[in-house]
């Protein structure tokens, strides 16, 4: 540790960088950090548009999608099943591997990481530049896949084996290998990006920053790292191996050459749950960091909090099965992933119920990155209640492949981690461009973002009732679902509205950036150490010495201090010493 | 046309698996309202007013291992309540003289009855495209087969569903309790033709039964293998 930090000192006299190293292939955690940004949300308009473009054809199938006959032009913009297939597929793909990942765990797990716990960038900065150029690399080899003869790929982000690992099943031949190829290369990203961030918790703190006062938003982006480490390699590994089946004609998952269609299944979701939780986590540390700061209270049970989370990351790599209870796999072996399940509901909600305690006999403000924290609260306890019907076996024999599970991703990911993003963007906004958000626009998004993604995903768990199947391409094919297809109707109509609701972000996000009034150094009175740097921070983050750490990150409101506030930093002394 | 709720339930088990759905809709509805309520009562009373601090408390040991305990409690008791559905449901096969062989393609379900001579493989086997005829009140076992990618056998109204794989044969069964006609849909996806993969269970009571049987089963039958009559309509349209 103080090896590395002597070496930043040294570099703290002579950091001229040209634009090259500056914006673009800068090792500087924080810019790195702004790329993942924007990488994520430029390919959230992409998952976005899809999404809209599946919505269109459930309400109203083999309609023309408006504006779609500029790209489908033999069919005037009305979708085939071959291309409806491919919608879903690359919906989920992209919004799960290159929006919520880049964004939570790429973006602000680079910038909050070393500014939280008081280093002056990460442990291995170029191997940082690395992780990011994988990740644009990995990017346009999706994207790619959109312009190959026979299309990308199109059968779900699960890529279930043998549809995804034989070509004549789909026809799609580049699309799917450019997937596999660009997953195997995000995996190697992700990589790179998660030793970096371990490495930085365990040994770049601050002088007094022991683990347990680090802020759970870092505890959260540390869990994460873990989880990529032991996770992706996985997927990278299966990635390999499909590719193998359908370019050098292994067997590996193709029964009539030896091979088992479920080694997938496992496979992939031995990297699949843990996933889940990569995408979570993260936004489970934010709002953690956000509540206490707008109650003006600390975090309730901070030991509870991290060890919960601690616990989820153990048991996420035990759970997976109850992806596969109808799956064909021994239904003894389901017996056990029910438990194991159930049992992995407990951290969360004991996360939730430390929540509510933070707010109990707090002073609450209901600004932007606050209204945003509380959706998440809110929506993530719809999305773990409605796990609980799925980790019952017998009731998850019904709902399987059903609208279900499509509200209850959708309320984990969307009510979930993007909610912590948006959250977070507003809160961190300030520090990340030195310049403050509209507060109009700000509600201006969430109010109908929070209202019309409650119309778009909460009648999904009620077609899932009714047994509408996922990854249908028209409803209206199956008599059991037509009286169901109004809410079809109603959801679409909904989705319509959230995307029209982003629209204040998107012009917030870019006026702000450019002509927003200028932060001030800790806008919100918070305590935790990135707010004692200049906003934004410059190049080694803090001039002179680095932070000293004194006390826990949330000491809001204690008694006998005058402001409403204790930060990190104050010395024991001084603190003890304004006491009267 | 406000339709929200379960499809009709028409199999032994179904009820099992209602049951248990009701009772987690029951505890999760439950629990949902407290803390919406509790959130929203909580952003009210506990408004930023001038002249008031907030609380300095960093938890309650009681509380936290209460609402650790109450729900693993709760989630225990759904486990205990789980498994024994589960078991009954997936890991039993009551003993039946009744068995269908359901072999799945990219887009039909293939039906096969053992004919007369009540086994499989032999020349009186008879197949059926995307239709099956079974009897009220009777232990069905239906032994699913694919001949490409991952199918899946879902009856909603039988509360049904079996991921079919190549490679592999599944034993399952249901019992149907009421006559009727039932869609059976594919539900997982396995390809272009994914959606609109769908057959329709007829069940029928056991006079109707044996009588379609005589007709369609114990009929001079052609020899096994030789493609039923509707089938080339449907090759084209999965060519397509
Ligand atoms: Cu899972
Ligand atoms: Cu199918």
């Amino acid at each position: 540790m103080s090896v590395i930090s002597a070496s930043a000192h040294a570099h703290v006299e002579h950091h001229e960088l040209g634009f090259l190293r500056t914006y673009v292939f800068s090792t500087d955690h924080k810019m790195i950090g702004r790329q993942f940004l924007f990488l994520g949300l430029m390919m959230m308009i992409l998952g976005g548009a899809l999404a809209l473009v599946i919505r269109w054809q459930l309400a109203w199938p083999e309609t023309p999608v408006p504006g779609l006959g500029l790209i489908l032009r033999e069919t005037g913009g009305i979708l085939e099943p071959s291309t409806y297939n491919m919608a879903f597929t690359m919906h989920a793909t992209i919004m799960i591997f290159f929006v919520v990942m880049p964004i939570l765990a790429g973006g602000f797990g680079n910038f909050l990481i070393p500014l939280m716990i008081g280093a002056r960038d990460m442990a291995f900065p170029v191997l940082n530049m690395l992780s990011f150029w994988a990740a644009f690399v990995a990017g346009i080899l999706m994207l790619a896949g959109f312009f190959v003869p026979g299309g990308h790929a199109a059968a779900g982000w699960t890529s279930y084996a043998p549809l995804a690992s034989v070509v004549e099943y789909t026809g799609v031949n580049w699309g799917q290998n450019l997937w596999l190829i660009s997953l195997f290369v995000l995996g190697i990203s992700s990589m790179m990006g998660s030793i970096n961030y371990i490495t930085t918790v365990i040994n770049m703190r601050a002088p007094g920053m022991s683990m347990f006062r680090m802020p759970l938003v870092i505890w959260s982006l540390f869990i994460t790292a873990i989880l990529l480490l032991l996770a992706l390699p996985v997927l990278t590994s299966a990635a390999a191996m499909m590719l193998f089946d359908r370019v050098l004609g292994t067997s590996w998952f193709r029964p009539s050459g030896g091979g088992e269609p479920l080694l997938w299944q496992h496979l992939f979701w031995y990297f699949g749950h843990p996933e889940v939780y990569i995408l979570i986590l993260p936004a489970m540390g934010i709002a953690s960091e956000i509540l206490p700061v707008f109650a003006r209270k600390p975090i309730f049970g901070y030991h509870a909090m991290a060890f919960s989370m601690i616990a989820i990351a153990f048991l996420s790599w035990v759970v997976y099965g109850h992806h596969m209870f109808v799956s064909g796999m021994n239904p003894a072996l389901g017996m056990a992933f029910t438990v194991s399940t159930m049992i992995i509901a407990v951290p969360s909600a004991i996360k939730t119920f430390n929540w509510l305690g933070t707010l109990w006999g707090g002073r609450i403000r209901l600004t932007v990155p606050m209204l945003n924290a509380l959706a998440f609260v809110s929506m993530f306890v719809i999305g773990g209640l409605s796990g609980i019907f799925m980790a019952s076996t017998p009731v998850d024999i019904y709902i399987q492949d059903t609208y279900y599970i499509v509200a209850h991703i959708h309320y984990v990911v969307f009510g979930g981690s993007i909610f912590g993003a948006f959250a977070a963007i507003y809160y961190w906004f300030p520090k990340m461009f030195g310049r403050m958000t509209n507060r109009a626009l700000g509600h201006l998004h969430f109010w109908p973002t929070f209202v019309f993604f409650n119309m778009t995903f909460f009648p999904m768990h009620i077609l899932g009732i009714g047994g509408h199947m996922r990854r249908i391409y028209n409803p209206l094919q199956y008599e059991f679902l037509q009286p169901l297809q109004w809410w079809n109707v109603l959801i679409t109509i909904g989705a319509i509205g959230l995307g029209l609701a982003q629209l204040p972000f998107v012009i917030n996000f870019f006026w702000s950036l450019f002509a927003g009034p200028r932060a001030p150094l800790n806008p919100w009175n918070a305590t935790t150490l990135e707010w004692t740097a200049p906003s934004p921070p410059p190049h080694l983050n803090w001039g002179g010495a680095l932070p000293t750490v004194y006390r826990g990150p949330y000491e809001y409101s204690v008694p006998e201090w005058a402001e409403d506030f204790l930060p990190q930093t104050v010395p024991a002394a001084r603190a003890g010493a304004r006491r009267h | 046309m406000l339709d929200w709720w379960l499809p009709e339930n028409v199999s032994t088990y179904g009820k099992d698996i209602d049951w248990l759905f009701q009772l987690i809709y029951y505890i999760t509805g439950a629990t949902l309202v407290l803390v919406s309520v509790a959130l929203v009562a909580f952003l009210w009373i506990y408004r930023d007013r001038p002249g008031r601090r907030a609380r300095y408390t960093h938890g309650s040991t009681p509380l936290e291992i209460a609402w650790t305990v109450v729900p693993a409690l709760i989630l225990v008791l759904l486990t205990a309540l789980s498994v024994p559905a589960w078991s009954r449901i997936k890991m039993t096969q009551p003993d039946t003289d009744f068995v269908v062989e359901v072999t799945a393609k990219q887009f039909n379900w293939q039906i096969t009855y053992p004919g007369p001579d009540g086994r499989f493989g032999t020349a009186d086997d008879k197949t059926l495209l995307d239709e099956m005829h079974v009897p009220v009140n009777k232990v069905v076992r239906v032994v699913l087969k694919s001949q490409d990618v991952i199918h899946s056998f879902f009856v909603p109204q039988f509360r049904m569903k079996q991921d079919v794989v190549p490679g592999r044969e599944i034993a399952q069964w249901f019992e149907a309790t009421k006559p009727g006609k039932y869609e059976l849909p594919c539900a997982e996806l396995c390809g272009f033709g994914h959606s609109g993969m769908k057959g329709w269970v007829y069940v029928h009571t056991p006079a109707d039964y044996a009588k379609w049987a005589a007709e369609t089963l114990t009929a001079a039958t052609p020899p096994a293998g030789d493609a039923p009559r509707d089938e080339p309509r449907r090759e084209e349209k999965a060519k397509r």
